[in-house]
């Protein structure tokens, strides 16, 4: 734990924090290099020109995205978003309040492109776009996790994600980038994976989970690789691969194909489900980073694409990949026609592994052994991205629902956490987004403020040990962040570790 | 024809046109800017009726803003809702004979306008005295209070205070929609009720009184969730599709 870095106190009434104006200022990630920028077509650093590379870049994105120019014009500052943000109710920085945020782009909306703000700046809060303001944009544009809470309760359904991710593209496009998360998509681009992991370590890494299943199970659970003619391609966050929880969950997974029986496969080509690409708000990245997992599906000839346990992986596979890459049903051109007359339609093109495992649940494919869970009291995390910008099986709200109807197929002990702290409003981790990093870690305790509230309370009064989530950005973070709220960080894991733990192998086939 | 008549008569063409072409244009520039990616929150629902279902719900109820601050909301909605009313009870000075509901609404049209002010009221009691809604409060939004609570008032003040030749100011208006003008009855509340719902008229399609068409164009509410069943691209992002 940095020294430096305190949890708040957590708050005894639930109410939003007096306002701490500046607090988070000082905030700022660290900026990507030159070679991080130009390896992704950005401009290295601000230099010369930045403000008309940024304000061109504005008014091409105004032109190309209904969503900016709507919510630009649209905010009447009613302040239904203002006490909604995790990051505001830990830092009561008030330009972390959603509709703060906005504006902070929306000062320079109303001056370089309304009437209203050329001829009065002043009464309408308009702004020329200086150093300094792209200074705050900077910092603060990166103090949301794109989490889209506040767009639950806005009348207009303004969501700040659309905003951040387009100041995030505005700030590329004018030379200052942000260094985790440009160099990631780097990483992706070059090794395949967010977290570098090259094709030869990944199989060593998966023959040893092999081993160590064997020796736990004594069943031959395989994590194949590169199999042409399976059924599945699975497509999971890297992280799945060796960070701990998330691998438990990976085990899982296999678990539960070695169980039903059907031949899967990994791809090196497509050894990642994230797509930082989302964070960025870049359409270029978001879709080429996608067309990996179609070139890969394409190759391996399979049936079926199901995507492992990640939030906004999800939120991407379901909501984007159809259009982006074609991975899906419904396309009539010959670019989605290719892919999806391979693909075997009676099944949902993504499938989530929830839904996957759900299925066989409810077919009685799987041997559960629930007892085996009784260690454990179980609460889920719904992760924002699955929450509010995805679904699972054939109703609203699925997302929800088969994620936790797994956990209580396979574990007796289940608590839930306090009403308008799950389902759609949820709250974020306090790590999305692209914050995922060290340098921000006051941000992310200050801003897992809100989960770490809702834990304590079921954790003290029903004697929850056992946070399940289904993103690997969420267990990253809790792992973290954890300790410094006194939990243990093994606290946190995945729904497939609870899945891993009760499945027993062998019964059935 | 007193130099009055032709003033408003020439405000009110004026403020007609630019609302008309203002919002004309914006509700054009929204419809013709793509929607790249399928963006609904969700839960969000899965049919065309049922996204109808809920902008229904979201423009009669204000079902997110009711989620988000009851206070806000209650305010909000009797404002909206008597606005609502007061508007159909204008429409009797523009049509002849009144429509049926039109004068059936009449009775409530009055309360209405007491419920605008309480609401408006109630609106900008917030704004001043929650930290955090008059942090994000700027010139403008206390203003535009100001403004439509002195049209509420200057028009309650002619029903209840200083009676306005409301026949004449009918057989003005019906003037003005048929290019036959006729002569405007004086008054000083009757000028500044005008003049400040022609100034409504003007900086409409240039402030944040755009929400009004701006929600019927949210994406994040206005879409299906079907992305796995319909693939969804705009114009713009169709000839990027480079796979092999």
């Amino acid at each position: 734990m940095a020294a430096d870095v305190k949890a708040p106190p957590l708050r005894t009434l639930p109410i939003a924090p007096d306002l701490a104006p500046g607090a988070m200022a000082g905030s700022k990630p660290y900026v990507a290099t030159d070679k991080m920028q130009q390896a992704l077509g950005f401009p290295g650093e601000l230099g010369e020109g930045w403000q008309e590379r940024a304000l061109g870049k504005m008014g091409e994105l105004l032109g190309k995205y209904r969503s900016l120019k709507v919510y630009l014009d649209s905010c009447v500052h009613c302040g239904a978003c203002s006490d909604k943000c995790h990051y505001f109710l830990g830092t009561g920085d008030p330009i972390n309040m959603p509709v703060a945020r906005q504006d902070l782009m929306r000062s320079v909306y109303r001056r370089h492109f309304t009437l209203a703000g050329k001829v009065f700046p002043k009464l309408v809060g308009a702004r020329d776009l200086t150093k300094e303001v792209l200074d705050q944009w900077y910092s603060y544009y990166n103090q949301c996790s794109e989490c889209r809470r506040c767009s639950v309760f806005c009348p207009y359904g303004i969501d700040t994600a659309e905003i951040t991710m387009a100041g995030k593209e505005i700030m590329d496009a004018a030379g200052l980038g942000q260094k985790y998360t440009n160099e990631i998509i780097g990483k992706v681009h070059r090794i395949g994976n967010n977290l570098g992991l090259p094709g030869p370590a990944l199989a060593d890494t998966l023959e040893g989970l092999e081993e160590d299943v064997k020796e736990e199970t004594g069943a031959d659970v395989r994590f194949p690789l590169d199999e042409k003619g399976a059924e599945v391609l699975l497509v999971t966050p890297s992280a799945d691969f060796f960070a701990e929880p998330h691998v438990d969950s990976l085990i899982g997974y296999a678990k539960v194909f070695h169980a039903a029986g059907i031949r899967w496969t990994l791809s090196s080509r497509a050894s990642e489900a994230g797509n930082f690409g989302l964070f960025i708000g870049n359409y270029d990245q978001l879709q080429k980073i996608a067309l990996r997992i179609r070139e890969a599906a394409l190759e391996l000839g399979v049936k079926r694409i199901v995507v492992g346990e990640c939030g906004h992986a999800w939120r991407v596979a379901y909501s984007m990949w159809n259009t982006l890459a074609g991975i899906g049903a419904g396309g009539t051109d010959p670019f989605a026609r290719q892919l999806q007359s391979q693909l075997d339609l009676r099944y949902k093109q993504p499938t989530h592994i929830c839904e996957l495992t759900w299925d066989l649940i409810q077919r009685g494919a799987l041997t559960l052994d629930k007892e085996a869970n009784d260690h454990r009291v179980v609460t889920f995390h719904d992760s924002c991205n699955v929450a509010r910008a995805s679904r699972m099986g054939d109703t609203p709200g699925g997302q929800f629902e088969i994620p936790r109807a797994i956990i209580r197929a396979v574990a007796n002990k289940y608590v839930e956490m306090a009403p308008g702290t799950t389902h759609e409003q949820t709250f974020c981790c306090g790590g999305g987004g692209g914050l995922l990093t060290d340098e921000l870690l006051d941000l992310r305790v200050k801003g897992a403020l809100p989960r770490m509230e809702a834990l304590r309370e079921v954790a003290d009064g029903q004697s929850v040990n056992f946070m399940a989530t289904i993103c690997a950005i969420c267990k990253a973070q809790f792992t973290k962040v954890l300790p410094y709220y006194g939990f243990k960080m093994s606290m946190v894991g995945g729904v497939h570790q609870l899945v891993s733990t009760a499945i027993r192998l062998g019964a059935k086939h | 024809m007193t130099a009055a008549t032709v003033v408003f008569a020439l405000l009110f063409y004026f403020a007609t046109a630019v609302l008309a072409i203002g919002v004309g244009w914006r509700v054009y520039d929204y419809a013709r800017t793509p929607a790249p990616l399928k963006i609904p929150t969700t839960p969000a629902p899965v049919t065309r009726g049922g996204v109808a279902l809920r902008m229904l719900r979201e423009i009669v109820f204000f079902e997110s803003l009711f989620k988000g601050n009851l206070w806000t909301w209650a305010a909000g909605w009797m404002f909206h809702f008597g606005l609502l009313l007061v508007l159909l009870r204008h429409l009797r000075y523009f049509t002849q004979p009144v429509w049926g509901f039109v004068v059936l609404v009449q009775p409530f049209g009055i309360y209405a306008g007491f419920l605008m002010v309480a609401g408006l009221a109630g609106l900008w009691l917030r704004r001043v005295a929650v930290p955090r809604v008059r942090y994000i409060s700027t010139p403008s939004d206390h203003l535009m209070l100001a403004l439509l609570i002195a049209i509420a008032a200057s028009g309650l003040v002619m029903k209840f205070v200083s009676h306005t030749d409301i026949v004449s100011v009918k057989a003005f208006f019906l003037g003005l929609m048929y290019f036959d003008w006729q002569p405007l009855p004086g008054g000083a509340p009757l000028y500044l009720h005008l003049s400040l719902v022609a100034l409504l008229m003007l900086v409409f399609p240039f402030s944040k009184l755009l929400h009004a068409p701006g929600i019927f164009f949210s994406p994040t509410r206005n879409q299906v969730d079907d992305p796995r069943e319909h693939r969804h691209v705009a114009p713009w992002a169709a000839g990027l599709d480079s796979g092999p």
